[in-house]
């Protein structure tokens, strides 16, 4: 499916300096556990997780996460960031086949 | 209420939780639930004339707070994953006829607004009821000349969500009557009917108890008001027919398939013992 | 196999006998699976902080979770810390442990002074009831723990 692990991402676009800004994301994605068996053939389901969640503000990691099968599908992320200088907030999903899914946005500090 | 209480001991009771639901159930006022049902702070809707229920309940009232607060907030519910993709696919033009759903439709707002709570309905081409899948799907192969998507594909999840959605609020408004009756009635058929090895029927869960335990699962009315529904069982979006599929395995029936005149009768005898409910696509479940 | 009836025999006394008959089927076809144990909690906590000893963080952290989770898909996590979040005073890490899932791990949060707050949430599956455990490690190197429980409900038509 071509829209498969599309990011959401709910981020303020402007910013007093100093401002704790609340960040929400949602990524589609089936997070496959590794213990799951296949009903017709009774094998492993080979893992496939998004492993890794960043949060860059101006290219610095500002907030990060490693994620195991215990996250669930579809993964949602809330978190802070304090507004610092005006630039771009990058978002990035590490998924264990080595993909990496991104969203980013431009944050106006003033 | 001592019935009730004897009822719920036996559904809970091979659960080790189960003991503290039960104290909990038939405790004071005091002790709040979190689940609207239970706390007696829910919103009904009249029944229908000739309805068996004394009134209506969404299955929204009958979920916790922490599967209620996933619907209530747009962003936080995963099913919102499948509607952007609906509202990308309703202006993607495929099939011979170089067409989409906007070529037509145009503003999804504007012309499918209270359509999504009027479906099933009777379709005089194919002298048959349709639901909205099948709607969708008639035209992908008629006027778009496309392929029709296949059941519980993203792609017909999303848009059957995307369009439902857009009478989100409105109440559930099924025509039972004229070429629809003989539809609706053997839909009733199928709801009273005791099937699988547990010889159970729709009603048995949801017209004689809801409100009750079937062991740790606070049974609702089985109201459809909500789909396709985000399930925190499948972790996806799913549909109504899916739903059915999983209540008939449930008691050790052989499900119907997807998209069935089964499943479509019954969605519309299901459809009217929510009429008046707000459509709530896409609902959020356990 | 269907039989059909009329609707006012459908009756609470037939639902009740159904009921109970289907449940202790359910329950003899649920077959333990692999769990956690405190032992791998311990273990997997070691390769994360070390040979650290946390101290109590019942007062320190708050952990954010339903007492009782309606399904074990989606159950909502949240982690808070008071903190100042400067260079000087952070929270570095906080390790979530779940001690009833096939593997302990759940998800490790990672902070910085310029998170601004030591707050994040999640959702997360649980297999069963259980406890859950959170590892904070301060900047200063001081490691505190706490845990709580939460109930699965399995079974009905919705586990």
């Amino acid at each position: 499916m071509a829209k498969k692990h599309k990011p959401r991402v709910k981020a303020p676009k402007t910013a007093s300096p100093g401002e704790v800004m609340e960040i929400k994301t949602l990524i589609s994605h089936e997070m496959e556990s590794g213990q799951r068996k296949d009903r017709k053939t009774g094998e492993l389901i080979p893992r496939q997780i998004i492993n890794r969640f960043e949060c860059k503000y101006n290219g610095e990691t500002v907030f990060s996460a490693d994620m195991h099968p215990a996250i669930s599908a579809n993964p949602y992320m809330a978190f802070y960031v304090k507004a610092g200088e005006s630039g771009e907030l990058e978002f990035l999903w590490h998924d264990d086949n080595g993909d990496v899914y991104s969203h980013s946005q431009k944050l106006e500090v003033a | 209420m001592t019935f009730k209480t004897i009822a719920i001991a036996l559904a809970v009771g091979s659960l080790a939780g189960g003991a503290a639901l039960v104290a909990s159930y038939g405790s004071s006022a005091a002790d709040k639930s979190g689940i609207p049902y239970r706390d007696g702070e829910y919103e009904t809707v009249e029944a229908p004339e000739g309805s068996p229920l004394s009134e209506l309940i969404s299955g929204y009232y009958f979920r916790t707070p922490e599967t209620r607060e996933l619907q209530d907030d747009d962003f936080m519910n995963p099913a919102f994953i499948w509607m952007e993709q609906g509202a990308e696919l309703w202006s993607t033009v495929e099939g011979e006829a170089g067409e989409s759903c906007a070529s037509c439709h145009e503003d999804v707002e504007a012309s499918m607004k209270g359509v999504g709570a009027s479906y099933p309905k009777y379709h005089e081409a194919s002298g048959k009821l349709i639901n909205l899948e099948q709607r969708i799907n008639l035209c992908r192969t008629e006027s778009m000349q496309a392929e029709p998507w296949k059941w519980e594909s993203d792609e017909l999840l999303g848009m059957t969500a995307y369009v439902r959605h857009q009478s989100k609020g409105m109440p559930v408004n099924v025509s039972i009557e004229g070429p629809a009756a003989p539809f609706f009635e053997k839909g009733k058929d199928f709801y009273y009917q005791r099937r699988g090895q547990l010889d159970m029927a729709c009603a048995t869960c949801h017209e004689v108890n809801y409100g009750m335990y079937i062991r740790a699962d606070l049974l609702s009315q089985g109201q459809s008001n909500g789909f396709p529904t985000y399930r925190l069982k499948w972790q996806k979006l799913g549909s109504l027919h899916r739903r059915f599929r999983g209540c008939n395995r449930q008691v050790r029936a052989v499900p119907y398939a997807n998209g069935s005149d089964e499943y479509v009768n019954l969605e519309l005898y299901l459809a009217w013992r929510g009429q008046g409910l707000p459509v709530e696509t896409p609902a959020v479940r356990q | 196999m269907t039989t059909p009836v009329t609707a006012p025999a459908i009756t609470r006394r037939h639902f009740m006998i159904t009921v109970a008959a289907g449940s202790a089927a359910a329950a003899w076809l649920a077959a333990a699976p692999a769990r956690a144990d405190k032992a791998m909690v311990d273990e997997a906590m070691k390769a994360l902080i070390g040979d650290a000893t946390p101290a109590d963080g019942a007062e320190i952290i708050r952990l954010d979770l339903p007492q009782i989770a309606e399904n074990g898909n989606t159950v909502p996590l949240g982690v808070s810390i008071d903190s100042p979040m400067t260079e000087d005073t952070y929270v570095k890490d906080v390790h979530v442990f779940a001690d009833g899932n096939p593997r302990p791990d759940v998800i490790s949060f990672h902070f910085t002074p310029k998170s601004g707050l030591a707050e994040a949430s999640t959702r997360m599956r649980l297999a069963q009831t259980q406890n859950i455990v959170a590892v904070a490690e301060m900047s200063d190197g001081k490691v505190y723990m706490t845990q709580a429980e939460v109930k699965v409900t399995i079974g009905g038509c919705g586990g």
